[in-house]
Formats: C-alpha cells, sequence, structure tokens
C-alpha cells in the first residue's frame, strides 16, 4: 500500500505561497493525485476543513475516489445547531488576527482541545510549523476562509458540495472522537444523514484530533479491507415470526396473575398488565415516538419496565435499554452513544438525564404524565402499525468488563429467535413462572408466556440478592424457574437460613454472565433439591451459545479451561484463529482458537462502531455468512463439549507458543489455600512470561481500601509450581483483592493486573 | 577438530572443555595455572598469559577452532589492568587465530556490554556498547565483543555468547559470593528483592558454548552476531538468592537496602574502594542495578540460530546445587 501524506499548501511544512480558499485546495489535491501518476483511485483520509476538502475532491472526481475515511470534519453547520462557537470566536473581527497570527492560540488551542490524550510530543509537533507570526498567517487565512455566511467567497462552493454528498456512491467511513467541543456528534449525524451509507465509528474516548489520539491505521486499514468485499444482505423477509408481545396479546383477557413485582409489593393479572402496556402504547404513539425512533427507558426493574419496553416493540420504538449494573458514567456514556430521540423514565431519572445532558435534543416523557386511560379494545384493538422482523428493536449494552459498554443492536427477528431458543432450550410450557434477579432477563418472561416475578435487590449490585428476597420472589408467583447472576447466586448461598419453602419447588435454576463456580452450583442445588442446575454460555451478543448442566458438568470433569457444555441446537460454533491469520478455517478438535458462532438469534451488530463490527463478525467467503467472533480463546472436544480458555487479549504469548489463563487458573485454584487465581503475562508479545496472582481467602464483597500485592511465602509458590508444572511460572503472588468487574465480582482484568504485575517485577518502588 | 579453549580455570570454561573432549574433540586448554578436569577427560594444557602473545600463538597451533573465555573479572583493579587482558588479550588470540588459520571463533561475552542500568524485559542481544564510565569489566568486555564481531569474515567465522548469571556447583563468582556473605550474616538485597531476573545455570552455559561451536560456519545465521543465553526461567531475585542458600544450607535473613541508596554507596564504593582496599568491595553500583532491577532476555534467537535450548531447569539446577553441597 502506498501512503501520500501532503501538507495542505501555505500550511505545515509547506511552501507558504499565499491566501487560498476552499476551491483552490480541492484542485489542490486533485493535481497532487494526477502529478505523483496515482494509477488508481485513492481512499482520502482527512480531518476537520481536510474532510471538507476531501467531500469536495469525491463530489467533483469521483474517478479519482475509492473511498473516505472522514473523522472530525462537517460539510455543513448541522440543523438546529450554530456553527462551531470556537471557529466563530476565532473569525471574530478583532480576536481573529490576535488569536490566529499575532500569537499562537489558535495553533495551540487546537492540541489544547485534546488535553492530555495527546502526547507533549505530538502536542509540540503540531505546533512547531507555526513558530513565527510570519508561518501563522495561513493558518489566518485558512481560518478566514470557514464561510459563516452566505455572503462569503467559498459559501457556495461548499454548499454546492453539501447538497451532492448525497450522491456519493463510494464507501464513507467517519471516525468520530465525540469528546470533540467543534465537531461534536452532531456533526456525525448530519453527515450520516446527508450519506446514509457512510459508516460510523464513534470513540467516545476520543476527542477533536482522535486521528492522533488514537491509532488511525487501524481504521483505515478496515475501512480498505471492508469495502473489497461487499456485505450479503441474507435478510430475507422473515414472515409468520410470532411477535415478541405475541403472548401478552394471547392472555389480555386472563385475571389471573401476570407479572409480581416483590420490592414494589405490587402486582399485575395478565389483563391489567396487557392493558397497560396498550396504554403506555397509545401514550408514547400520541407524544410522536413513531417507528425506528430510539428511546431510552430508565426505567428501574419493575412492572412499569415491562409494560414500556413490550408497548415500544408493539409501536416499532427501539428501545435503548441500558443497566445501572454500569454504574452512573457509564449509563449516562451508554446513553448518549445511542443518541436517542427520546427518554423515559420516572421524574428523577428524566432531571437526571437532562442535568447530566444524556440525550440533548431528546424529548423527555415522564411515566407519569403518560397514565392515560386505556384505550377501547385494548392491546388487540390498537390501530398502530406493526414492526416487520427486520426492524430494529433494541440497543443492549455489553458489561464493559473489558473496556467501555458496547451498544449491541437487535431485530424483531433476532428478539425472537432468542426467546424461541430459550423456550426449546430449557423446555418452557405454560405453566412455567420464572423469577429473574437480572432486569434484562426478566424482560422475556411475558415474551415466553412465564408469569414473572422481580426479587427485591439492588439492582445496581447483584450481590445484594439474600436467600429470604428470593424465596419471598417465588412464593409470591409459585416459581418453578430462577434466573440469577452468580454474584447474586453467591450471596443467596451465603444468606441461607432458616426455612426456604419456595426455593425448594423450583424446577429450574439458570446462571449467566460470568463462569459459576461449581461450588456455588453445588449449594444451591442444595437449597433447591429438585431444581434442574444449567448454566448457559454466551454474550450480550449471542444468547444462548452452549449451556450445560451441574451433572453433566460433574461428570465431563477436568480439562483445559472450563466446560460449558454443547453448543445449543440451532448454534453453529467454530474454533478459529484469534491471530485471523487463517479466516475462518475451522480447529481440528482440542486446538484452541477463537470461539466464532453463527445462529439466527445472533444480534445485528454494534451500535455506531463499524471497525468493532468489522473486526467481530468476518463473513465466510464460500458461503457468505457472518459469523461472530466472541473475543473468547477456547476448544472443542472430542463429545463436542466446548470449553472456555479466556479472552483473546488475556492469552499469554511465551516463546513456546501461547499460553491460555483460564486453564492454569483452573488448575492453581485447585491447590490448597488457594480461593481464586489469576495467570497473566507480563512482558513483550511472543516473549512473556506467565505470573500467577492469587487470592487467599474468597471475597465477594469489593472493599474499598488499598490493595496490596506481596510475594507468595515460598511453600505456596512452590506447590503451585509443582501443580503448573511443565508451565515455567516466573513469580508467584498474592493480593487480597484481584482486579474484578463490578457487574459480576467475577470477571478479572488481566490486562490490568499484566500491567501491575509488570511494574512490580521490574525492580522498581512497590 | 582441535579447539583452544582459554580460561579453562572457571567452572563454565572447564565445563566446556571437559564436554567437547568427551564427545571425542581434541582439547588445548589455555590460562595462567595449571587446571585439573575430571579423570575421564584427556587433553592438552598450555600454562600462559593472554598478555603473552608467544604463549597464545603457541597454544592456537593447528587449532580448528577457538573458544574464547579468558578474562579479568570482577570490579577490583584500574582500567589498565581490564584492557591489557580483556581487550588486548582478546587482540592477541584474534591474531593467532589468523596466523593459525582457525575457521571458528566463539567469544564468551557477558550480557553486560549492552547494560545501560534500566530494566531489560523480554529484550534480544543488543549491540554492545562502550563509553560508559567506571564499570571496568563491562566496558573492557563491550570494547572486544566489538573487536571480534568486527572480524567475522570469509575465512573466519566469530559468534560472541552473552550467559546471564552462570551459576553452579563449583561457580566462585554468584554462588561462592552469596553463601560466604549469608554465613558471614551480611547478606544484602537491593531493593524489595522483587526484579525479576533470569539466570544460567552451569550445564545449560556449558551446552550453549558447545552449540554456538557447532553453528557456526561461514555464512551461518549466527555468524558475526551475539546471543545473550539464560535458562529462560526469570524468578525474582528474593526467590534465586532464597533457593541458592537452602541449596547450600546457609541461612537466609537478607537486610534489605532500599535500591537507590544501594546505587548510591555502590558508586563511591566503585570509585574509592581500589585505592584504600583489595579483594571484592561489598557492592558496586553495576552489582547494584544488576540486582534492583529487571534482567530478562527473548530466548527465540538462541534457539532459532543456535539451535540450543536449556536442558537443566532453575529446581532440577537448585536441587543439583544441594547435592553438590551435601557431597
Amino acid at each position: 500500500m502506498r501512503v501520500i501524506a501532503p501538507d495542505q499548501l501555505t500550511m505545515g511544512w509547506s511552501e507558504r505561497v499565499g491566501p487560498r480558499r476552499y476551491a483552490a485546495r480541492v484542485a489542490d489535491v486533485v493535481d497532487l493525485v494526477r502529478a505523483l501518476e496515482v494509477d488508481r483511485p485513492v481512499w482520502i483520509v482527512a480531518q476537520d476543513w481536510g474532510g471538507a476538502i476531501a467531500m469536495g475532491v469525491a463530489v467533483d472526481h469521483p474517478e479519482l475516489v475509492a473511498g473516505l475515511v472522514l473523522s472530525n470534519t462537517g460539510i455543513a453547520v448541522p440543523e438546529g445547531r450554530r456553527s462551531p462557537w470556537l471557529i466563530r470566536l476565532a473569525a471574530t473581527f478583532g480576536v481573529h488576527r490576535v488569536a490566529t497570527r499575532d500569537t499562537a492560540l489558535f495553533v495551540r488551542g487546537t492540541g489544547w482541545l485534546s488535553g492530555r490524550r495527546l502526547t507533549r510530543a505530538q502536542r509540540k509537533g503540531l505546533a512547531l510549523p507555526y513558530r513565527t507570526r510570519a508561518s501563522r498567517k495561513a493558518v489566518s487565512e485558512f481560518v478566514a476562509d470557514v464561510p459563516f455566511d452566505d455572503r462569503h467567497p467559498s459559501a457556495a462552493t461548499i454548499a454546492s458540495v453539501a447538497d451532492r454528498v448525497s450522491a456519493l456512491c463510494v464507501p464513507v467511513r467517519l471516525v468520530w472522537g465525540s469528546r470533540d467541543p467543534v465537531f461534536n456528534d452532531d456533526f456525525a449525524e448530519d453527515l450520516r444523514r446527508r450519506i446514509p451509507h457512510a459508516e460510523l465509528h464513534r470513540i467516545g474516548t476520543a476527542g477533536h484530533l482522535a486521528v492522533l489520539e488514537t491509532s488511525v491505521a487501524p481504521s483505515v486499514e478496515a475501512a480498505i479491507a471492508e469495502a473489497r468485499h461487499v456485505a450479503p444482505d441474507d435478510r430475507s423477509a422473515e414472515t409468520g415470526v410470532r411477535p415478541m408481545w405475541f403472548e401478552v396479546l394471547q392472555k389480555a383477557s386472563l385475571s389471573t396473575l401476570a407479572v409480581s413485582d416483590a420490592a414494589a409489593d405490587e402486582s399485575a393479572t395478565h389483563a391489567e398488565f396487557a392493558d397497560r402496556v396498550a396504554r403506555y402504547a397509545t401514550a408514547l404513539s400520541e407524544r410522536s415516538v413513531k417507528p425506528g425512533d430510539r428511546l431510552a427507558v430508565l426505567v428501574p426493574p419493575s412492572i412499569d419496565l415491562l409494560a414500556v419496553v413490550y408497548a415500544c416493540w408493539r409501536i416499532g420504538a427501539v428501545t435503548v435499554v441500558a443497566d445501572r449494573g454500569l454504574g452512573l458514567r457509564g449509563l449516562g456514556a451508554a446513553v448518549r452513544s445511542a443518541r436517542v430521540a427520546h427518554v423515559v423514565g420516572p421524574g428523577r431519572a428524566i432531571a437526571a438525564a437532562r442535568t447530566l445532558r444524556w440525550a440533548p435534543g431528546a424529548q423527555m416523557l415522564s411515566l407519569a404524565s403518560m397514565s392515560g386511560a386505556a384505550p377501547a379494545g385494548g392491546l388487540a384493538g390498537l390501530g398502530l402499525p406493526e414492526p416487520h422482523p427486520c426492524d430494529p428493536a433494541a440497543v443492549v449494552f455489553t458489561s464493559g468488563a473489558t473496556g467501555p459498554a458496547k451498544g449491541v443492536r437487535y431485530t424483531h427477528g433476532q428478539l425472537c429467535a432468542q426467546r424461541d431458543a430459550l423456550r426449546a432450550m430449557y423446555g418452557i410450557g405454560a405453566d412455567d413462572r420464572f423469577v429473574a434477579a437480572f432486569a434484562p432477563f426478566a424482560v422475556f418472561g411475558p415474551a415466553l408466556g412465564m408469569v414473572t416475578g422481580l426479587a427485591d435487590m439492588d439492582v445496581t449490585a447483584p450481590a445484594t440478592l439474600t436467600a429470604k428476597a428470593l424465596d419471598d420472589a417465588c412464593s409470591r408467583i409459585g416459581a418453578t424457574m430462577v434466573f440469577a447472576s452468580p454474584a447474586a447466586l453467591a450471596n443467596v448461598v451465603r444468606t441461607a437460613s432458616g426455612p426456604l419453602t419456595a426455593l425448594a419447588g423450583v424446577r429450574l435454576v439458570m446462571s449467566a454472565g460470568a463462569p459459576v463456580p461449581i461450588d456455588t452450583l453445588r449449594a444451591v442445588g442444595r437449597l433447591c433439591p429438585s431444581a434442574a442446575l444449567r448454566t448457559p454460555y454466551g454474550m450480550t451478543e449471542v444468547l444462548p451459545v452452549a449451556d450445560i448442566s451441574l451433572p453433566d458438568r460433574e461428570a465431563v470433569g477436568g480439562g483445559r479451561g472450563v466446560c460449558v457444555g454443547r453448543p445449543v441446537p440451532g448454534c453453529e460454533v467454530r474454533i478459529v484463529s484469534a491471530e485471523h491469520t487463517d479466516g475462518l478455517a475451522q480447529r481440528a478438535n482440542g486446538v484452541t482458537g477463537e470461539v466464532t458462532v453463527r445462529t439466527p438469534w445472533m444480534s445485528d451488530g454494534y451500535d455506531r462502531l463499524w471497525l468493532t463490527q468489522e473486526r467481530a463478525r468476518p463473513m465466510d467467503s464460500a458461503t457468505g455468512h457472518t459469523w461472530h467472533r466472541t473475543g473468547d480463546v477456547g476448544h472443542l472436544d472430542e463429545q463436542g463439549n466446548l470449553w472456555i480458555e479466556g479472552r483473546v487479549q488475556h492469552v499469554i504469548h511465551t516463546p513456546n507458543g501461547p499460553v491460555t489463563p483460564v486453564p492454569l487458573e483452573v488448575i492453581a485454584e485447585s491447590v490448597h489455600d488457594v480461593a481464586r487465581a489469576a495467570a497473566v503475562g507480563i512482558g513483550p508479545v511472543g516473549v512473556q512470561q506467565v505470573v500467577i496472582v492469587v487470592e487467599t481467602e474468597r471475597r465477594d464483597h469489593q472493599q474499598s481500601r488499598r490493595v496490596s500485592f506481596v510475594p507468595a511465602g515460598s511453600a505456596l509458590a512452590a506447590a503451585l509450581r509443582a501443580a503448573l508444572a511443565p508451565q515455567s511460572i516466573a513469580a508467584v503472588w498474592t493480593t487480597d483483592a484481584l482486579p474484578v468487574d463490578i457487574r459480576h465480582n467475577a470477571k478479572i482484568d488481566r490486562t490490568a493486573l499484566g500491567s501491575t504485575m509488570e511494574r512490580l517485577l521490574s525492580g522498581s518502588s512497590r | 577438530m582441535r579447539v583452544l579453549v582459554t580460561g579453562a580455570g572457571s567452572a563454565l570454561m572447564g565445563g566446556v572443555a571437559a564436554q567437547l573432549a568427551r564427545r571425542g574433540d581434541d582439547i588445548v586448554c589455555l590460562q595462567r595455572r595449571a587446571v585439573t578436569l575430571p579423570d575421564d577427560v584427556r587433553f592438552s594444557q598450555v600454562n600462559g598469559d593472554l598478555r603473552d602473545l608467544d604463549a597464545v600463538l603457541a597454544a592456537t597451533e593447528g587449532c580448528d577452532a577457538i573458544i574464547h573465555g579468558a578474562a579479568r573479572v570482577g570490579v577490583v583493579g584500574g582500567w589498565a589492568d581490564f584492557h591489557s587482558v580483556n581487550v588486548e588479550g582478546t587482540g592477541h588470540v584474534l591474531h593467532a587465530a589468523h596466523r593459525h588459520g582457525v575457521g571458528r571463533f566463539v567469544y564468551v561475552s557477558t550480557p553486560s556490554v549492552a547494560h545501560t542500568g534500566e530494566s531489560l524485559v523480554g529484550t534480544g542481544a543488543e549491540p554492545a556498547s562502550t563509553g560508559r564510565k567506571g564499570a571496568f569489566y563491562a566496558e573492557s568486555k563491550a570494547v572486544a565483543e566489538q573487536m571480534v564481531l568486527g572480524e567475522n569474515s570469509e575465512q573466519m567465522a566469530v559468534v560472541a555468547i552473552r550467559p546471564h548469571l552462570v551459576w553452579g556447583p563449583g561457580d566462585t563468582q554468584l554462588v561462592g559470593r552469596i553463601v560466604e556473605r549469608a554465613k558471614a550474616g551480611r547478606l544484602v538485597m537491593v531493593g524489595s528483592g522483587s526484579a525479576l531476573v533470569d539466570t544460567t545455570y552451569l550445564d545449560n552455559a556449558v551446552s550453549a558454548h558447545v552449540a554456538a561451536l557447532d553453528a557456526l560456519r561461514v555464512g551461518a545465521p549466527c555468524a558475526g552476531r551475539a546471543y545473550v543465553v539464560a535458562n529462560g526461567e526469570p524468578r525474582t531475585v528474593h526467590e534465586l538468592v532464597e533457593g541458592i542458600c537452602r541449596a547450600a544450607g546457609v541461612p537466609f535473613e537478607p537486610r534489605h537496602v532500599p535500591a537507590r541508596v544501594a546505587r548510591g554507596i555502590g558508586s563511591v564504593v566503585e570509585r574509592v574502594w581500589p585505592r584504600f582496599r583489595e579483594g571484592e568491595p561489598p557492592i558496586t553500583r553495576f552489582v547494584a542495578e544488576q540486582l534492583g532491577t529487571a534482567h530478562w532476555f527473548d530466548p527465540r534467537p538462541a534457539r532459532d540460530d543456535l539451535g540450543w535450548e536449556p536442558t537443566v531447569s532453575l529446581d532440577e539446577g537448585f536441587a543439583r546445587l544441594a547435592a553438590w553441597f551435601a557431597a
């Protein structure tokens, strides 16, 4: 690949040739490409003013351009927004000359916009060509060329480009630092509106100079690679799918219990619940919520939450459900990234969303304001059009345990397929009654035709679910099924005392979200003696992928990693190279690689993260099928069981080849005195050494105190090395708290731990 | 094959001579004082000083290869002392090699030739650097290594092997000093003792040099290059010293000295000690840095180019050391 990195004339290190207006700069690029005799169309990577120039080149000379990667730029001021105040200020008479030419304020300010996200060297480099007043003349002229009214000499040219970009046929990829006070998310949306096929990759942690703050090269490589193959449209019209609200509608006339909320001591019959759904659907529709609109649901787990979600689905609005387990900041970042048109929630949540500017410009709908009368004819009589199975239904968020929370898009068809997979997998029938101690699962209850119960617990901390609260929730509906996260189950086991009669009647307990310790399952088994204990494996993007029962897990015994059971019927699992070396070629049984899956209930993809999407959703060129790379590494055994060995980014690359952490951790945790273990790599990739860090006593509650790391005593170190032989272990340390995620208290941040250990073992101060 | 081994008085070079002799090579040893090797080893020896060109020429006559391991080590002495043995003496060996048409030259170097005082984490054999102040041993070895690698040609293939911290039965440099200090209750741990350091068990260091000799020929990938060799099992300084003390049956009761203090004292000692005292000083800046910062290396170049991998693990090494002390 040939890379051409020109300076604009009169800018950077190029010659100072006098003022150049927008049209001249567009012509400069065309001249350069021709003068260099580039014999094929070029990709233009451009930022800020360069983006406007690149768009000008693309519309005037489409034959020269293969594609555009644009970052924090714009071609027009978005509707309902004034031009960027910083540029406007810089262009104001008086301020203009002082800021841009007499002083280096503008030049340095550009670097300051990105703050500490730029290195000192980068900041210095940006300002270096503009050290003298004369050299800054060009900066002054460039700012003066930004048109703020129609009489400006460049205004007509730029307006004409803005009108014509919609006709662009080449791929357009947007890489956007959303912390940019100048070209913020509104500008990205403006470009998406103008160029419907433009794909956005939004970087929540980067600003105006996203191309410097993060590495732009992977985006460009991915964009070019992606454009080589055309994504197939295998979304053949799905018909005959029973919609998510089907069961709610079917039971709309029943006066038996449908939903129970133990925390609020509230319940609703099937008829009441269907009415409530209809009421919200009507109210939302009246408040101009249209099909396809995104709506942030900030309702805490309650009957209202379920009713609002089903109302949205019924009218075709897209629910954006961010759970409070992400923390307030994470929740805000999630809502902001989804760019919702409406926010619905109780008064307090609305006030928070408004104060914290989670959704500027969105309509705020308080729950209380929507309590109108139920429409005549109820849910069945709603005259509103129904969404198609291919229409978007929901954006849900990953836990963010391994990076910032990512939005994942689901269509109605995909949610329905997920519902049907769960029904088949767990033999869910008409008599089942379900308590969910995890809100996103509770939402599936009514769709599965189950009486649904919500337990009294702090949703921000699953480990607060007590045995008594769970038993109480079960007794209210006579539950046959329970879903709880591993951390919640662990707390149930810990707090179990006295008679828990309702738990004894449960036939099925499910737990997912993080690895479930086998001892926790056994203890749950003693509380629920008639229950089957099942642990589905999957992730926000695809669930379920596999499933295993406690007896099967005990029968399988030990192996390399953690056995998550056989793939669920209808879900294909392939183990492929994690290093992307041989595409999607299937590895032999027993060989470790990245777990890659394909199933009808796979989500549509990531939201506003095309680069992530491109990496995680490779296409099998032979079949045209899209697969999902889970980011987990593991293998399939001879019996077809899937074993998980860790995360791709946690694989330890030693001189003797890659080593996966989970198999080592499983062995380490079998050593006496070890409650929990982490295996991390230190040093450069390819030369890494394995370090084991263990907790010697189990801590289920995070305690806010200084965490210390100390070398393990020689007896413990020797015992662990003996157990892990022949793997060489450079060091064994103990800690009082491994870094784990807040939501599950189980996913170890091995990357952070590796950095800590590398520092501690480098000989620098503790 | 007739091979000249210089410096066979050390545990490492004596081991190299013995292994080559046992497999049938014709061995000549050159060192200042007569050495004794195990009874089953057949070899001849020339006793002489590297600074004596005639002695070197005499020993080299008829040799096909040279493994040059003789050097002045330690911290006692001035630059002239180190230079005359390690630089000029190596020059004599190179001269003799040319004179007698020796085709292969293995230079026994040290990782400290590229030592910058920073921690080394998984790095390869960086080029030797010169110009350091003090640290005469490392400086003289660096000058000599550059000289030797510069002699790689179509007539003679050369390679430099840098074994990192060799230890084992009979080793006086590392094991000897640690045991002596532990016995005297003067064991000092620089910093927290948590710097990860790779070491080389004696037998592995020996086999690495034999492997280098076998892999070396004109045009071979290793010709003209330097390789760090080590066990590939870095451990914390604390664990290493504890392991050696346990094997020797001496108490492990170190006093901890902050890294910065140790470096400071070491700097002063390095300058002052040679003028007033004889014998080894308690600490030098170089040793303080060695023990206070991480030092471990990329094992792949040696594995790929020399076809060498360690065969005795660290734990096996400790067991053998304990058996040797017990005997």
